[in-house]
């Protein structure tokens, strides 16, 4: 049961009585890495240093001593974030071997706290993509593939390769860590969102992701992709214990300028019962085409839930929500052009051997170092910078993103306290069949629900709410005003409530022998 | 409207990073069509936006070192190094002309 129960009530009071050590937990997740090895979420598993670190912790809670509520919790973190001593890749060819120096201030803060840190996760090249299945260590594969609620709704080609023809994607480009998650493997995860590769995965995992707002937290030592909309993100398996993440990781960082200055204060989340003061406003816009008839339906639910509990519930339109993946594809391919100039060989990651010139061995080895994904979008950031082009591109875009932060700017300004949107069109399709599509497209269509807040800057919460026809997560997201987490995570905890989303009932595949390996009820606390 | 051999060299030679076959020159021809949707925005008066944060003062600091000193640290990833010093090829030679560089962009 600890190993299932989130931060707030089962595990870290379990630790704190005793009933499990933090070895002993830490052992848990590290057997159960290897028996899950399938999903393939882990790039880097870093056995010794987690077994350290769980045994210091140990040691403090023998002494009464834990620094906190996450001290002895295993954690996991994205590849792109550095962490010292420990190989950080971006899943790119370009960092293979690249033993970070220092570690991300995310990293540091959660090693302060004593959380025990188990491993790096896989995601899409450097971040791009929305499968995670374009890193150079293969896709991820969303452990709700081999849980009895899909297994029972699908009909397997043949009796002995269902699984292995069916599996579904995690989502991404945070796929690892959510799947990481999703699987009990850790009690909670970093991601990063930039266009909603925090909330995709979580959304088609079946966990809550968080997008907090742009500058609560340091981006210092997250390898960036876009600077103005990169984000740490935050995955976990209830709402309670996003907001304990929360708590540890936000605050100005003077390593990081874009980080706000104002103090924060972490805080625990009320338990509501009445929702009567709340205005829950419904963008009609976000009735995207392709968006499934059954998540509209759910979408519907959920905001006649809201409307039975007695809150306000007002469609609202945010009409410029149709050209926020245009605008991000300006702006993130032009961003990435100027961020991805410093892999070039020279201080670090991979070499070229070609030693003609400077320039042709930059060229060499970028030529060596990147995917097709990442090249592309050097290419087209670089067409969109041009003198001809700069001003119709670049800088139309950024206009159009004003007025998209706009729209959100007026919505709030009218009275409503939060947004309630699906998080993606679907649930998770089958690897297969997501593969047909490239990635450009796919992440044109798949974004479209999730970009517009990073466009605004906006805090943004995934919440799973029910399995699909298919027996697959889907979950719905929440739109925040800047900095008002608390509220936007208060309101994710009252439906995170109703809702009661399922355990994964994962069967553990085992080579001649399938065994059921059944968790235990209750997730977290409801 | 295709963009030219002239401009696919010249993004080759700011990029470094070359396209490699037909499929990357057409990724970008895709990816300009799907920008120009932003030419139907009527952005008449409207400031571009760089920052959600623009309203905010930068956070400054005071001038001083706060660490440093960490030269091993940084120098261990580094393949061609001698003493304190990355090595890297000659520099100040432009990469080659499109008729001598090894591009695909060669037979267009």
């Amino acid at each position: 049961a600890a190993l299932t129960g989130g931060l707030r009530f089962q595990v870290s009071a379990a630790l704190r009585e005793g009933r499990v050590t933090p070895t002993e937990l830490c052992q848990r997740c590290l057997s159960l890495i290897k028996s899950t090895r399938f999903l393939n979420a882990y790039i880097t598993v870093a056995e010794e240093a987690a077994r350290k670190q769980a045994e210091e912790s140990e040691k403090r809670y023998r002494r009464g001593q834990p620094l906190s509520v996450l001290d002895g919790i295993p954690v996991a973190v994205k590849d792109n974030f550095n962490t010292a001593g420990i190989e950080t890749t971006c899943a790119s060819n370009m960092l293979k071997g690249y033993i970070s120096p220092y570690n991300a201030t995310v990293v540091q803060k959660l090693l302060d706290q004593g959380a025990v840190l188990l491993g790096k996760t896989n995601l899409d090249e450097f971040a791009m993509g929305s499968g995670s299945t374009d890193g150079v260590f293969g896709p991820v594969r969303n452990p709700w593939s081999y849980s009895r609620q899909y297994k029972e709704k699908s009909i397997p080609k043949s009796h002995s390769d269902g699984a292995e023809s069916n599996w579904v994607i995690t989502g991404g480009s945070s796929g690892g860590s959510a799947a990481a998650v999703s699987s009990f493997t850790c009690f909670a995860a970093l991601g990063s969102d930039t266009g909603g590769s925090t909330r995709n995965p979580a959304a088609h995992c079946g966990v809550v992701g968080l997008k907090p707002t742009y500058g609560l937290i340091s981006r210092h030592g997250l390898i960036p992709l876009v600077n103005s909309m990169d984000v740490p993100g935050i995955l976990t398996r209830c709402v309670d214990d996003a907001a304990i993440m929360l708590g540890s990781l936000a605050g100005h960082d003077p390593k990081d300028s874009t980080t706000v200055q104002d103090n924060f204060k972490p805080f625990e989340l009320p338990n509501l019962t009445d929702v009567s003061k709340l205005s829950i406003g419904i963008p009609k816009e976000y009735h995207a085409p392709g968006l499934s008839s059954e998540i509209l339906a759910l979408w519907s639910k959920a905001a006649d839930l809201f409307k039975n509990a007695g809150a306000k519930v007002i469609e609202v339109s945010l009409p410029h929500t149709c050209y926020s993946i245009v605008c991000y594809h300006v702006l993130c391919t032009a961003e990435v052009a100027s961020n991805m100039a410093r892999f070039d060989g020279l201080e670090y990651g991979h070499r070229s051997d070609m030693k003609k010139s400077t320039e042709s061995m930059y060229a060499a080895t970028r030529r060596e170092g990147f995917n097709d994904v990442v090249r592309g979008r050097i290419l087209s950031g670089n067409y969109f910078l041009l003198k001809q082009n700069y001003e119709n591109y670049f800088i139309k875009a950024q206009k159009v993103r004003r007025l998209i932060a706009n729209d959100f700017v007026k919505v709030f300004r009218s009275g409503i306290d939060i947004l309630l949107t699906p998080t993606t069109l679907s649930d998770a399709v089958p690897y297969m069949e997501f593969i047909k599509e490239d990635n450009r497209t796919r992440s044109a269509q798949d974004d479209i629900l999730t970009q517009a807040a990073n466009m605004a800057g906006l805090p943004a919460i995934n919440v799973p709410t029910a399995l699909s026809e298919r027996g697959l997560p889907v979950g719905l997201q929440f739109i925040g005003r800047s900095f008002q987490e608390k509220q936007l995570l208060t309101v994710a905890k009252w439906f995170e409530k109703q809702v009661k989303f399922p355990v994964i009932q994962l069967e553990e595949v085992k080579r001649h022998d399938h065994t059921v390996l059944q968790h235990q009820k209750s997730a977290s606390f409801s | 409207q295709k963009v030219t051999v002239e401009v696919l060299d010249h993004l080759e030679h700011l990029a470094l990073v070359d396209f490699r076959d037909a499929e990357g020159v057409e990724r970008l021809q895709k990816a300009i069509e799907f920008a120009n949707q932003l030419h139907e925005v009527n952005t008449e008066g409207v400031e571009p936006m760089d920052s959600v944060l623009e309203d905010r003062c930068l956070y400054l600091r005071e001038d001083d070192a706060t660490e440093g000193n960490c030269t091993k640290e940084l120098l261990k990833n580094a393949r061609e190094k001698v003493e304190e010093y990355f090595v890297a090829p000659p520099g100040n030679i432009p990469l080659p002309k499109l008729e001598e560089r090894d591009t695909f962009l060669q037979g267009s």
